[in-house]
């Protein structure tokens, strides 16, 4: 209950906020942002639950941005719909990537995952009607009151997809399937002799993480009215995807999320500030710094501080 | 674009120099990844790091080829330097080692990359040597120099290392460690120790990878990128820590690349090697020359 009451407070908020705040900056950063939660916690349902870790985060999020770039240039699709059938398309890609790899160990579908990025990417750059390699110029429709901006709706719509995202995580991670990942991560023989349905579970949270990128992208060509597969397919988002449960931690389905908030907004104010080359410094000294020194992440320096100022 | 038997043979001459240079730089990971079992993402960012050295030796007049070899010794003690740091942190502790030691390795490679950035720029760089610009021709077909010189280390390369893990003592011993570590500690040996040992040749093999890249083409920072999954793919496709195997994975992947080049175009080329890794994953995960 005190998850639900917590998601309608920031989601009011976030209505309130782009009612009033004037700064149309903030929204543009805040979106990227929030872009960054859904992906990191849609990879850790699969990557810090189950242990399996995907690299193919931006072939999920790229083809949940081209549906939608495609859906609205064919049938001028309202958003919401085209957010759905991002979802589904990217959740069967999801799908169709765990049959043929999760039977492997770990590191192999990771390297999957990398082929996939590829692939995905070149079926794009040779598909004419999506733009090919030079891209697509996308016409944004006028914004739904009480919205005065089109920025400000999709930062709304932003924040409603993350907390969704974080929703599905919170239930799966207090479920039975959650139980299951997790003994899939500490032993997949073990967990296999113990009647857990490693294969079912692996595809379930692969098809669910991936759907959840989709969604994630769905937005993305409105939010620059154009749409191109070097920075769709962007290995940057696999980074972040990857980068923010690790720092956040991985254990706790609040973990992506304060990785991603913290990394992201860093990053932003750096490539603001500084320059956009040493925002890739910043994820791979904090990356290393975390596996290294913290490995369960921010929230696990939190609860040693408590414990240990409780003694 | 029609079929002709004289495209076809060109196609598959360019393929087999393409593979081999292919092969030439997923060696040094067939060895860390394929036989050590690290999961050594950094190892192409290693190899673009060893480029760029290359080209700083290469301006004090030193041969791209010369300079490679001029550099293993110190990236051998670098990659002695980096597993070990690896197996303190992460090897040792055992649990959960996978999912972080492969963010360990994509951090580093971050790093390697925006250092290299920072220090020389974003800008492309190249090498200067008497073949390079150079090429010859069979018939009607023009054959750069640069490639056969890449394709002569390489195979030299490739050679080497072979002999060294299949006659040498210390070569047996990494090839016992990656079949049966507990056999090995029983024995009374120290795993850790040789580990180490075939990662820093590992890295080392990656310097000369580095210089072979920068001879075959122009290089740059986040060049390491494109190469995480080509390498990965040969090495798979090759069957874990297989030395025929990665040649013979690396000329299939350079035949198909450039018969796809010359059928369809540039655009295709890059998907075609990455469907043949995950056909290869789905139906003989072993690869084909696997255990």
């Amino acid at each position: 209950m005190k998850f639900w009451i917590s998601a309608a407070i920031v989601l009011a908020a976030a209505v309130a906020a782009a009612v009033t705040v004037k700064n149309e900056y903030f929204f543009f950063a805040g979106y990227t942002v929030l872009v960054f939660v859904t992906l990191a916690t849609a990879w850790n349902i699969l990557g810090g639950y189950a242990g399996y870790v995907n690299f193919g985060t931006p072939a999920f999020f790229g083809l949940g941005a081209y549906t939608a770039a495609v859906l609205f240039k064919a049938f001028a699709m309202p958003l919401v719909l085209q957010i759905l059938a991002a979802g589904v398309m990217s959740g069967l890609l999801g799908l169709a990537a765990g049959v043929l790899t999760l039977r492997l160990r770990g590191i192999f579908f990771a390297i999957a995952t990398i082929a996939l990025v590829v692939i995905m990417e070149t079926l794009f750059i040779n598909w004419r009607f999506a733009g090919g390699a030079t891209g697509l110029q996308l016409l944004r429709p006028p914004p739904m009151p009480p919205f005065e901006s089109y920025i400000k709706m999709l930062f709304v719509l932003a924040v409603a997809i993350a907390i969704v995202a974080v929703a599905v995580a919170r239930w799966i991670e207090q479920s039975w399937i959650g139980r299951g990942l997790r003994a899939i991560r500490d032993s997949e023989e073990a967990a296999e002799c113990t009647g857990v349905p490693t294969l079912r579970l692996k595809l379930f949270a692969c098809t669910v993480s991936g759907a959840l990128m989709g969604t994630a992208g769905a937005c993305m060509p409105m939010y620059l009215s154009f749409i191109e597969p070097a920075s769709t397919f962007n290995l940057n988002y696999a980074i972040g995807a990857l980068a923010s449960p690790m720092i956040g931690g991985t254990a706790h389905y609040l973990g992506p999320v304060i990785g991603a908030l913290i990394l992201s907004t860093l990053q932003q104010v750096v490539s603001v500030t500084i320059s956009s080359e040493m925002n890739v410094l910043v994820v791979g000294v904090l990356l290393v710094f975390f596996v290294v020194a913290a490995p369960e992440g921010v929230l696990g320096l939190f609860k040693k501080w408590f414990r240990t100022s409780s003694k | 674009m029609p079929f002709s038997f004289e495209l076809l043979l060109e196609a598959i001459v360019f393929g087999v120099l393409l593979g081999c240079f292919y092969a030439a730089v997923s060696i040094g990971l067939s060895v860390s990844f394929g036989l050590l079992d690290v999961p050594h993402v950094a190892h192409p960012a290693i190899m673009v790091f060893g480029a760029y050295c290359t080209w700083l030796l290469g301006r004090l007049g030193l041969d791209p080829v010369l300079a490679g070899v001029l550099l293993t010794p110190a990236f051998f003690l670098l990659g002695m330097a980096v597993y070990r740091f690896y197996y303190e942190v992460f090897e040792k502790r055992g649990s959960d080692a996978g999912v972080r030691g492969i963010a360990f390795f994509f951090g580093l490679a971050l790093i390697i990359e925006v250092g290299l950035i920072l220090a020389f720029g974003v800008d492309q760089r190249t090498v200067e040597a008497a073949y390079i610009g150079k090429s010859f021709s069979i018939g009607d077909m023009r054959i750069p120099m640069r490639t056969v010189v890449v394709t002569v280390v390489a195979l030299v390369l490739m050679t080497v290392l072979t002999l060294y893990l299949s006659r040498t003592f210390t070569g047996r011993a990494i090839k016992a460690v990656a079949q049966d570590e507990q056999a090995l500690r029983l024995m009374g040996a120290n795993p850790m120790r040789i580990k180490q040992w075939a990662f820093g040749i590992a890295t080392a093999v990656a310097a000369v990878a580095g210089a072979m890249l920068i001879i075959i083409g122009p290089v740059d920072p986040g060049m390491d990128r494109a190469y995480i999954g080509r390498t990965f793919s040969v090495v798979v496709l090759a069957g874990l820590g297989s030395m025929t195997g990665t040649i013979a994975a690396g000329l299939i992947l350079g035949i198909s690349e450039s018969i796809v080049l010359m059928q369809f175009g540039a655009s295709w080329a890059p998907a075609v090697s990455f469907s043949l890794l995950l056909i290869v994953l789905g139906i003989r995960p072993q690869g084909l020359f696997g255990r």
